[in-house]
């Protein structure tokens, strides 16, 4: 019942992590049809600024604020500008290539530029273990999981609680209407960019320690972060944080009780029967059918 | 077909055959490598090209092609009946995975098959006992049919280019039959076909398996090209690759595979001149090629073609291409 307590406690700390990259990537798809392909290495991109930072001499906590930074501007304002603008009126798939073809890019500028083999990643908190209800966890999990969760909760205020936020969601939900109601749609768009931006540099930064930098890291990332937000929804940031959730929690429970080879099947099973059953997602709206 | 297309299918066949007599083993391999992931190319641009059903499982497929053939020819069965093998077991496999795509489309159809190919991958890689799991299989021979050993890499490479010809040729008699109209029918407008009395159920079932069947067959020809299989191979930046090869060369277009599969094996062999960084200068190539032509290179030609039509002085060029 401990080691259960434990497994359940370190795969809510991996799936908080996949809950902000799953929230990014369906506000990508809600505000601009995006389906962001290389979500998984903008994962793996903003830990290696973080590195070069702290290589050119930047103490932990500056160069990730350096990470962040550059995150929002290339991750948020140049992949908006170069990438999706110019690609979106051809539809989806021209789209999808187009990211895929990022993701590639991206990959191997790492692997070029930086380094191909893994480099260690500073920790956020010393090593240590807490004692919990008898249980020993790693001080580290409970540290991302308190991030994630200030993270998910700010992010939730801002889009519910705030003006700004508000007018991100109807932008959302029906762009004509939002533009109707004097809200400027394309800013909206843009912020989402940017706060997808910084949720993925977040998400770098929290899983890096963990799984160190890698320049492949992206591959199972982005998966992880698809399969979250559809089995979530889609539609919603609370079923992607959800989906999340669930996967984190799946993958680490399958992986001690059921099968370590086939960890990586129980989600996608998962995924396969929640598309099949209920499309829109376990916590999403059906969305309406234009024929 | 008009008369400008023809004398560009002559020439290019011309060119397939000849050029290979000048080339060193390693270019009669990439040509050999073309001609494979053409024939999974056509498949995948008949289910999303001809009937817009979105599939990231081809590279699946010609890892169940490759190891079919790959285990039963190393159990004694020879080649050719591997080879129907193949194609028979992609074909099954491939009418089930139809069943999502009767009930949802698009991004969610993406991703289901998409979570096909990894569950695919993990079978390869994990079944040891079948597959030599992460050590693959090895040492898989070339088949020799009736005393005509195609060990020799000129030898393999007309079998490609051959069972290639035959394959496009039934696909091109397939996209012209009812069965072809029907399949576009489903890209199309698939409620008013289902109004007009066309059994959308079974057509979808059935683009999904032949267009599968096609990724098995070429899978079937990728085993003895490259001699050595592994997991690796078919995960899902093969199917990513195959996508790109469609949407690259122009989905829905009949050429655009081959165009594709020519541009995603020989652009990255080229832009080897730029050493290690080939693959940066050719990812950094498409993102700049898809907002130029998103209708691929096919759908750019066509629209130069229509442009110089356009233009008066010459109608007399025009006239040529009309024909």
């Amino acid at each position: 019942m401990v080691h259960f307590f434990q497994l359940l406690l370190s795969g809510l700390a991996t799936g908080a992590i996949y809950a902000l990259v799953a929230v990014g990537f369906s506000l990508l798809w809600q505000t601009s049809q995006t389906i962001n392909f290389a979500q998984g290495e903008f994962v793996m991109l903003p830990a290696f600024f973080v590195l070069m930072a702290m290589n050119a001499g930047a103490p932990l906590w500056l160069a990730c604020l350096i990470a962040i930074a550059l995150s929002i501007l290339l991750l948020g304002v140049v992949f908006k500008f170069v990438i999706v603008d110019p690609m979106l009126r051809h539809g989806v798939l021209p789209l999808v290539i187009s990211t895929i073809a990022l993701a590639l890019f991206m990959k191997e500028a790492v692997k070029d530029f930086y380094s191909s083999q893994a480099q260690p990643f500073p920790a956020l908190v010393a090593e240590g273990d807490v004692n919990l209800l008898g249980a020993v966890v790693s001080a580290q999990s409970l540290v991302v999981l308190a991030v994630a969760i200030v993270t998910v909760v700010g992010l939730n205020l801002l889009l519910n609680k705030t003006r700004l936020g508000r007018s991100m969601q109807a932008t959302a939900q029906n762009p004509t209407l939002a533009r109707i109601l004097g809200i400027p749609v394309r800013r909206m768009v843009l912020y989402t960019f940017l706060v997808n931006a910084v949720l993925v540099a977040i998400a770098s930064i929290l899983i890096s320690p963990i799984y160190l930098a890698k320049f492949t890291n992206g591959e199972t990332l982005g998966l992880a972060a698809f399969v979250a937000a559809i089995i979530g929804g889609f539609n919603q940031v609370r079923g992607a944080v959800l989906g999340g959730v669930i996967v984190g929690i799946l993958d680490n429970l399958s992986a001690a009780y059921l099968s370590s080879q086939y960890r990586a099947a129980f989600p996608l099973l998962i995924l396969i029967v929640v598309i099949l059953l209920r499309p829109q997602g376990l916590f999403g709206r059906a969305q309406e059918r234009t024929v | 077909m008009n008369r400008l297309a023809a004398a560009a299918i002559v020439v290019a066949t011309a060119f397939a055959i000849v050029v290979p007599f000048f080339l060193k083993p390693f270019g009669i391999y990439l040509l050999s490598l073309w001609a494979v992931l053409t024939i999974a190319a056509i498949g995948l641009n008949l289910t999303l090209g001809y009937a817009g059903q979105v599939s990231l499982a081809q590279g699946a497929f010609i890892g169940i092609g490759a190891y079919t053939t790959a285990l039963l020819t190393q159990a004694g069965v020879p080649y050719a009946l591997a080879f129907v093998a193949a194609g028979a077991l992609s074909f099954a496999i491939g009418w089930l995975l139809g069943y999502p795509a009767l009930r949802v489309q698009h991004h969610y159809l993406a991703f289901v098959t998409l979570a096909f190919t990894t569950l695919v991958f993990l079978v390869l890689r994990n079944e040891e006992w079948l597959t030599g799991g992460i050590y693959g299989i090895s040492g898989i021979m070339r088949p020799v049919f009736f005393g005509w050993s195609t060990a020799k890499p000129l030898d393999f490479y007309f079998l490609c280019l051959g069972v290639l010809i035959a394959l496009s040729l039934a696909t091109w008699w397939m996209v012209r039959s009812p069965w072809g109209r029907a399949f576009v029918a489903l890209r199309e407008n698939p409620v008013r076909a289902l109004s007009l009395g066309l059994d959308t159920r079974r057509y979808t079932l059935m683009v999904f398996a032949i267009g599968s069947s096609l990724g098995g067959l070429s899978g079937a020809l990728f085993a003895p090209l490259v001699q050595f299989l592994e997991p690796a191979s078919f995960g899902l930046n093969r199917s990513f690759d195959l996508l790109l090869m469609v949407i690259v060369g122009g989905s829905g277009y009949f050429f655009g595979p081959f165009v594709g599969a020519l541009v995603s094996v020989l652009l990255p062999e080229w832009t080897r001149i730029a050493e290690g960084y080939y693959l940066l200068v050719y990812a950094a190539l498409v993102m700049v090629l898809m907002p130029l032509c998103p209708a691929g290179v096919i759908g750019l030609l066509e629209r130069v073609l229509k442009a110089l039509n356009r233009r008066p002085g010459t109608a007399a060029s025009a006239r040529v291409v009309e024909q």
